[in-house]
C-alpha cells in the first residue's frame, strides 16, 4: 500500500501508525499538527495536502469527466482517444477520470493541467478533436472552440492563461453555490486521499472525539437541514427520535433509490464525491446509535454501486468503518443492497421492506422508521444529498449552513435541469433562488427561440409552476403554496410545443404503472385517472360505442376522484400521485377546455385530436402526401391540389413530414 | 384508560390502541375489507379511513393509534365519501356477475357497495382479465374477483407458515399469485382453506363436488352412503340462520336420507377407530422403543406441510389415516362386503369441514386395489347448499338417528372436531390401555380452548406422558422448529391444520369471530360433558368391529386398511 495522507508522521512526536491510530490524525491532515507546535511540521503536512489538491501539477494531468452521463456522451472513447496521444507523443502525463461536473450540456468534458499553468476546461471532446486540442494546449495556445474556461488558482501562485475566461464567470456557474457538488468532477472519485487533501473525514473523526450523539443532533437541528429526498423533514429532528428510542440495535439507511423521470443528482454525487456520501451516513450512525448502515440504491447505477463499493473498502481498509472506529467505541459497517428498480421503492417503508426481503410496499405510519423500521428496530433514512450535506455542518458549524436559504429551508439545494432547456445538467443553487435564475440564467432559456410555458418540479410527484410565476423563489414552503412540491429536486422544462394535458398524462401513466398495487385508491384511482386522461386526448374518429359518453362522465369525476386518491392512499406516491393533473388542472385548464369542448390541442401534441387539411393555394400536386398517406385518405390529380378524407384519416402526421412546401397543416 | 372524542361523544380508549379497536367497542361501525383481528395491520383497503376533526386529514383506522383528546368523526362528508370511491373503483374492475358468485350474499363488497348507496357505475374503462385457477383439487382461485386485500397472503403467511401465495406485478397489473405464477396445485399450497376464509369476494371459494354427489345419488346402480365429520353437526345450523353452537346432528341425519342417501354414517365412529389404532401406536412406540414424540396425522393439511416443509419428522407422524379415510375403508371393504355389495358400486361421500379432505381423498395412498376409500367431499357450505337445493329446512325437521354401524359413536370422537380433542380421547384410551383403568377425570382442561399451543403432562400408571397440542400450522413451526433443534420431553403430540380444529376449518360457514369459534367448540364440550360413553374403546360397535373384521388394533388387517406413509414432497416453496 502506497502512504497516503493517512500516513503522514511530520516528526517523532507524532505517534499516529496504522497499527495505532491517533483519533486526531485525520483532523491533523490539513489543520495539524493539532499535538504540538511546529511551522515545519504543518508545512510538511501541507506539502503532502497539496499533491492530491493538485492545484498544481509537476507533469500534465488530463481529466475526462467519465461519470454515467458522460460516457452517455462518449468520453469513453475520449478517454482511449487521450490515452493513444498520450502514448504516441510519449510525454509524461496521467489520465484522471473524474466524475460529473454538472455541466451534461457540455460532454464529453475534459479539462487539462499544465504544470504551473490553471487547470482549462473543454467541452464536447471527443476521440476525433482530443488530440488537436492537447496538442494545442501542450504547445501553449488555447483552442477557442471548445473552451469553457479556466479555473481559479486560490493561491494565485500560478500564471493564469491569457484571454481565457475564469469558469466561474461561465453563465452555468456563477450564479451556483457549489457545496454537494464541490468535488464532484474535480476530484478522482476512487482516490481516498484526494478527498482527504478536500478536508474529507475530518467532520467524522471530530464528531467521534469530541462530541456525544445528543450535540451531533442539535447541531444538526439547529442548520435548519431538511430531507432532500421529498418530504422536508428536519434531518436533525428525525436522528433524535432515532436517538431516543432505546434499542440494542439500529438501523442507518441511505436512500439512493432515485427513480424521478429526470433526476439524477444522487447517482452524479455517488459517482463524483462518493466518500462525502459514506462520511455522512458515518456521522448519523454515530448521532443515532446505529452500527449497521444499509445503502439502497437501484441497480440501473452500475457506475455509482461500483465507485461505492470501492470507497466503503477504502474506508474499511483505513479504519474508518468497522469497529471500535478511531479507538472512539463506535462500530459501524455499511452494506449496499440493490434495489430491482421499483419506483416505489423510494418510499421509506417500501424500502425497508425491500431490504428485508421482502416485496416493496409501504407499510402504514405510525409506527414511524424512527421508532419501529428496519427489521422492526428504529431507524433513521436519509436521501442522499441530505447525507452529502452532513459532514460540512458538522466541521463548519450549523450557523454556516444556515447562513444562507430562506427562513424555513436553509443551505443549498441541488436541481437537475432537464426537458426544453439550453443547459441541462446538475445546478446547484442556494435556497431561495428565483425560477427565473435557475431556468433562465443558469439554465440558459428555453432553446430555439420558443417561449417558456412551465416547469415540473419534483417528478411526477410534484407540480407544473406556469410562466407566470417564474419569478417564485424556490424553497419547500413556497412550492408547496404552488401546489408543487421539492421532490428529489427534478426540473422538467416545458415550452410553449408542450401540451400540458399530454405531460400530465405521461405522468400518470408512469404512476400507475409504478403503483405498488397495495393501497386501493392509488392502484385503482391512478388507472381510471390515465384512462379518463386518453380519452381527453383521444379523438373522436378512435371513439366507439359509449366512449363519447364515459369521456364526459370521466371529466366530471376527474377532480373529485384526484381529491380521494390525494387524501386517502397508503404512500407519499400515491397521496402525490394526482398532483400532476391537480397542478395542471390549476394553472392550464383553458387547455382541458380546448381538448374536452373544442376537441382540439392547443400545442399540437395530440396527434388523435388533430385535423389535418390542405392547403390548396399552396399544394402543386406533387403527390408524395399521397404516398406517405398509410390509410388511403388523399386524393387528388397529379399537378393539381389534394384533399384529405377526414373520415378515412387516422391523424398520423406522415402527410404534413412529407409535403415538401409546407401545405400540410393540422388543426 | 385515555379519553377521545368520536362523533362528538366521549369515548374511553386503551393507550397504544387503533382507533378502530376503540371505535368498535363504542358500538360504531367501520367498514374494513383488510383488516384481521389479531394480525398487525397493513392499511391497504383503506375503507376505514376517518377525519381527524381539525384539520380534515382522512386516516385509516385500523393502523392510526388514539391519543388523548383526539377527536374523531367516523361518518363525515369525507370520509363516507371515500369510502363509496374505492368501493366504486374496485366495482370498476370487477365482474358484473354477482348473480353466478357463489358468494352473492354473504360478499363484503357487495355489502358494502349496498350500504354506501353505489347506485351506478361511475368509472368505467378496463377491466384485468386473468384465468381462473383450478388446478387445485381443493381450492378455486378467480382472481377477475380479487379486491388485493392481501388477508389470504396473511393468513397464509402469517398463520399457517406456508406463505405459497403472494402480490405479483405492479400497478393495476398487480395480482396474487403463487411462485412463478404456477397452478395452486404444484405450489406449496397445503389445501387448508383459510384463505376461502377471509376472502371478503368470491375470488377464493372449494372446488365444488356437488355435481358429482347429485349424479351419484341419481344413478340407480349405486349405492350412495355418506359420512359427517364431527365439527359438522355443531356448525350445519348457522347456515341456516341459526345461532352458532346448536347441535343439529339428528337433523342433519334426517335431511341426508331424504336428499336420498343409502346410509348416513358418523366419522366420529371412525374417530373412535383412529383412537383404538393410534393409541395402541402411542403404547408401543413408548413401551417398545419407537419414535417420539409421535404427532397425529388426521389433518391433511398438516400431513402435506409435513410433507414439504420438515420431511425430516416424516417418522414422528402417526402411521393412521384420517377418520375420514378409515371409515371410507371400512365401508368398503367391510360393510359392503357384509351387506353383499361389490364396493365397486358403492359411492362414499364425506361431509368435511374441511378443503384439504378433497385432496386426501385422491391421494394415491388412499387407493386399496384401484378403489378410493372416498369418493367425493362435500364442504359444510356445499352440504348446506345441497340441502337448499332440495328444499329441506332443518329448523322444521325432527331428528332421525344414523345408520348402524357406523353411527354409532362415543363422544371422545366427537371431541375430534376441536383443537385438543383427538388427545383428550387418545388420552383417555391409552390410560385405559396401559393401566386397563378408566381415566378418574376425563376432562383434560389444559388442552381445551383456543390456544395455539398447549401442554399438558398426564400421569399413567407412574408414568408422566408429556403432551402438546397445536392448530394453526403457524404455531406448529414454532414447536416443530424447537424439536429439531433438540427438544425432546415430548410424547405425544397433536397438529390440526386450522387454528382451532376443524371447527374453524377452511369448508366451514364463513366466520372469523372468535366468539363463533368459541360457542362451537363449547357445543363439542356439552356433547362430551352430557355423554354416557366418553371414550372410544367403550364403544361396542368398535369392539364389534375388531371381533368381526379387524382383529386388534395394529394387527395385520388394520394394517391393510388403516394406516399408510407419507413421503417428501418436493414443491416451490
Amino acid at each position: 500500500m502506497m502512504p497516503g495522507l493517512m500516513d503522514i508522521k511530520c516528526c517523532d512526536k507524532c505517534w499516529n501508525s496504522s497499527s495505532k491510530v491517533c483519533p486526531e490524525s485525520v483532523e491533523c491532515i490539513k489543520e495539524g499538527p493539532l499535538c504540538h507546535e511546529d511551522k515545519d511540521c504543518g508545512n510538511a503536512r501541507l506539502s503532502r495536502v497539496n499533491e492530491f489538491l493538485r492545484e498544481d501539477v509537476a507533469a500534465p494531468v488530463i481529466f475526462v469527466g467519465t461519470g454515467t452521463c458522460g460516457i452517455g456522451a462518449g468520453a469513453g472513447k475520449t478517454v482511449q482517444a487521450v490515452k493513444a496521444w498520450i502514448a504516441e507523443k510519449k510525454i509524461n502525463a496521467s489520465v484522471v477520470e473524474v466524475g460529473c461536473v454538472g455541466a451534461c450540456f457540455l460532454e464529453p468534458l475534459m479539462d487539462v493541467q499544465l504544470p504551473g499553468r490553471p487547470r482549462l476546461s473543454f467541452s464536447e471532446v471527443t476521440e476525433k478533436n482530443a488530440a488537436k486540442i492537447l496538442d494545442s494546449v501542450m504547445a501553449g495556445t488555447v483552442p477557442a472552440g471548445n473552451l469553457i474556461g479556466q479555473y481559479d488558482s486560490p493561491s494565485g501562485k500560478l500564471q493564469p492563461w491569457p484571454g481565457v475566461a475564469p469558469i466561474s464567470s461561465h453563465p452555468f456557474f456563477a450564479k451556483q453555490t457549489r457545496w454537494v457538488l464541490r468535488n464532484c468532477g474535480l476530484i478522482d472519485p476512487t482516490s481516498l486521499d484526494e478527498y482527504l487533501a478536500h478536508g474529507g473525514y475530518r467532520a467524522y473523526t471530530k464528531v467521534l472525539r469530541s462530541m456525544t450523539p445528543a450535540e451531533v443532533c442539535d447541531q444538526m437541528e439547529k442548520s435548519g437541514l431538511r430531507g432532500r429526498g421529498g418530504g422536508g423533514f428536519p434531518t436533525g429532528r428525525k436522528w433524535k427520535v432515532a436517538l431516543n428510542s432505546p434499542s440494542e440495535q439500529k438501523y442507518m439507511i441511505c436512500n439512493a433509490d432515485e427513480g424521478d423521470p429526470g433526476a439524477f443528482m444522487d447517482r452524479a454525487v455517488i459517482e463524483g464525491d462518493p466518500h462525502r456520501v459514506i462520511e455522512g451516513i458515518a456521522i448519523a450512525a454515530y448521532a443515532i446509535g446505529a452500527s449497521q448502515a444499509y445503502f439502497y440504491i437501484r441497480a440501473e447505477y452500475p457506475l455509482a454501486i461500483q465507485r461505492l463499493r470501492t470507497a466503503i473498502a477504502q474506508a474499511r481498509e483505513r479504519g474508518l468503518l468497522g469497529r471500535n472506529i478511531f479507538d472512539s467505541g463506535a462500530d459501524l459497517d455499511i452494506k449496499i443492497k440493490m434495489g430491482a428498480g421499483a419506483f416505489v421503492c423510494g418510499e421509506e417503508t417500501a424500502l425497508m421492506n425491500s431490504i428485508e426481503g421482502r416485496r416493496g410496499m409501504p407499510r402504514p405510519r405510525p409506527p414511524y422508521p424512527a421508532v419501529s423500521g428496519l427489521f422492526g428496530k428504529p431507524s433513521a433514512i436519509n436521501n442522499v444529498e441530505t447525507l452529502a450535506n452532513v459532514p460540512d455542518i458538522i466541521w463548519n458549524g450549523a450557523d454556516w449552513f444556515s447562513s444562507i436559504g430562506t427562513e424555513g429551508s436553509k443551505g443549498t439545494k441541488v436541481f437537475a435541469l432537464s426537458g426544453k432547456v439550453s443547459h441541462t445538467g446538475l445546478v446547484e443553487v442556494a435556497m431561495g433562488t428565483s425560477l427565473q435564475d435557475i431556468i433562465m440564467e443558469i439554465g440558459g432559456g428555453v432553446p430555439d427561440g420558443k417561449a417558456f410555458k412551465a416547469v415540473q418540479i419534483g417528478g411526477p410527484s410534484g407540480g407544473c409552476i406556469p410562466s407566470q410565476h417564474l419569478d417564485l423563489e424556490i424553497d419547500y414552503e413556497s412550492l408547496k403554496k404552488f401546489g408543487a412540491m421539492m421532490g428529489s429536486g427534478g426540473l422538467v422544462v416545458m415550452d410553449e410545443a408542450n401540451c400540458m394535458v399530454d405531460v400530465a398524462r405521461f405522468f400518470m401513466d408512469f404512476i400507475q404503472r409504478e403503483s405498488c398495487g397495495k393501497c386501493i385508491p392509488c392502484r385503482e384511482g391512478t388507472r381510471r385517472m390515465l384512462e379518463i386522461l386518453d380519452a381527453i386526448t383521444t379523438g373522436r374518429r378512435d371513439e366507439k360505442g359509449h366512449q363519447s359518453l364515459e369521456r364526459f362522465k370521466g371529466v366530471i369525476n376527474l377532480e373529485q376522484l384526484g381529491t380521494v386518491i390525494k387524501k386517502t392512499s397508503l404512500c407519499g406516491l400515491g397521496q402525490t400521485a394526482p398532483n400532476p393533473v391537480l397542478s395542471t388542472l390549476r394553472w392550464f385548464r383553458d387547455e382541458y377546455e380546448a381538448h374536452v369542448y373544442e376537441r382540439k390541442c392547443p400545442a399540437k401534441q395530440c396527434k388523435s385530436l388533430l385535423a389535418f387539411s390542405i392547403d390548396h393555394e399552396k399544394c402543386v400536386g406533387c403527390g408524395l402526401c399521397t404516398k406517405a398517406c398509410p390509410s388511403d385518405a388523399i386524393l387528388g390529380a397529379k399537378k393539381s391540389p389534394h384533399h384529405i378524407v377526414p373520415e378515412r384519416c387516422i391523424g398520423c402526421g406522415s402527410c404534413m413530414e412529407a409535403c415538401p412546401i409546407g401545405a400540410v397543416s393540422a388543426e | 384508560m385515555i379519553s377521545i372524542t368520536v362523533n362528538g361523544r366521549a369515548v374511553e380508549a386503551e393507550e397504544g390502541e387503533s382507533i378502530l379497536q376503540a371505535v368498535r367497542r363504542a358500538g360504531i361501525s367501520i367498514p374494513t375489507l383488510c383488516y384481521i383481528d389479531g394480525l398487525p395491520p397493513t392499511g391497504a383497503c383503506r375503507m376505514c379511513v376517518v377525519e381527524l376533526e381539525g384539520d380534515g386529514r382522512l386516516v385509516p383506522s385500523c393502523s392510526f393509534p388514539v391519543a388523548p383528546g383526539m377527536k374523531i368523526l367516523t361518518h363525515s362528508p369525507s370520509a363516507i365519501s371515500a369510502r363509496k370511491t374505492i368501493v366504486e373503483l374496485l366495482l370498476a374492475n370487477h365482474p358484473d356477475d354477482c348473480l353466478y358468485c357463489a358468494r352473492n350474499g354473504s360478499c363484503e363488497l357487495q355489502g358494502y357497495a349496498l350500504e354506501l348507496g353505489v347506485r351506478q357505475r361511475r368509472y368505467s374503462g378496463s377491466r384485468n382479465d386473468w384465468k381462473m385457477d383450478q388446478s387445485s383439487p381443493a381450492i378455486v382461485r378467480d382472481p377477475d374477483k380479487c379486491i388485493l386485500c392481501g388477508k389470504c397472503v396473511r393468513v397464509c403467511e402469517e398463520i399457517q407458515g406456508v406463505a405459497c401465495i403472494d402480490f405479483i406485478g405492479r400497478g393495476s397489473k398487480a395480482h396474487i399469485g403463487t411462485a412463478f405464477d404456477e397452478g395452486l396445485n404444484v405450489s406449496s399450497c397445503i389445501n387448508c382453506g383459510q384463505c376461502i376464509k377471509v376472502c371478503p369476494t368470491g375470488a377464493l371459494t372449494e372446488k365444488s363436488s356437488i355435481q358429482k354427489v347429485m349424479d351419484a345419488l341419481n344413478d340407480p346402480t349405486k349405492t350412495v352412503v355418506v359420512q359427517h365429520a364431527p365439527s359438522i353437526s355443531v356448525t350445519i345450523a348457522e347456515e341456516f340462520g341459526m345461532k352458532p353452537g346448536i347441535d343439529a346432528a339428528d337433523v342433519m341425519t334426517a335431511a341426508l336420507r331424504r336428499m336420498g342417501f343409502d346410509r348416513v354414517f358418523d366419522t366420529s365412529f371412525s374417530a373412535d377407530l383412529t383412537i383404538m389404532e393410534e393409541a395402541s401406536e402411542l403404547v408401543q412406540r413408548i413401551t417398545k422403543g419407537g419414535k417420539l414424540p409421535m404427532m397425529t396425522s388426521c389433518s391433511p393439511g398438516w400431513i402435506k406441510f409435513v410433507e414439504q416443509f420438515y420431511p425430516q419428522l416424516l417418522g414422528n407422524l402417526s402411521t393412521c389415516k384420517s377418520p375420514q379415510q378409515m371409515l371410507g375403508a371400512v365401508i368398503k371393504h367391510y360393510w359392503a362386503q357384509r351387506e353383499g355389495i361389490d364396493p365397486r358400486n358403492v359411492f362414499s361421500v364425506s361431509i368435511m369441514p374441511c378443503t384439504a379432505k378433497k385432496f386426501e381423498a385422491g391421494r394415491p395412498e388412499m387407493l386399496h386395489d384401484g378403489i378410493p376409500d372416498i369418493d367425493a367431499v362435500l364442504t359444510t357450505r356445499e352440504l348446506a347448499q345441497v340441502i337448499k337445493t332440495f328444499g329441506l329446512d332443518l329448523a322444521s325437521m325432527s331428528g332421525e338417528p344414523a345408520d348402524t354401524p357406523f353411527g354409532d359413536r362415543s363422544s371422545a370422537g366427537k371431541l375430534f372436531g376441536a383443537s385438543g380433542g383427538v388427545m383428550e380421547a387418545a388420552v383417555r384410551t391409552a390410560h385405559y390401555l396401559i393401566t386397563g383403568k378408566e381415566l378418574d377425570l376425563p376432562r383434560i382442561n389444559a388442552i381445551r380452548g383456543l390456544d395455539g399451543i398447549k401442554e399438558a403432562s398426564v400421569n399413567v400408571a407412574g408414568t408422566e406422558v408429556k403432551v402438546a397440542v397445536v392448530s394453526g400450522l403457524g404455531n406448529a413451526r414454532k414447536l416443530l422448529d424447537q424439536i429439531v433443534a433438540g427438544r425432546n420431553d415430548l410424547h405425544f403430540i397433536e397438529i390440526m391444520t386450522c387454528p382451532g380444529g376443524c371447527i374453524s376449518g377452511g369448508g366451514q360457514p364463513v366466520h372469523t369471530d372468535p366468539e363463533v369459534l368459541k360457542a362451537r367448540m363449547q357445543a363439542l364440550y356439552n356433547i362430551d360433558k352430557d355423554a354416557t360413553m366418553r371414550t372410544s374403546h367403550s364403544n361396542p360397535s368398535i369392539q364389534r368391529i375388531y371381533k368381526e373384521f379387524l382383529g386388534e388394533p395394529g394387527g395385520h388387517l388394520s394394517h391393510e386398511l388403516l394406516h399408510t406413509h407419507y413421503a417428501e414432497r418436493d414443491v416451490l416453496r
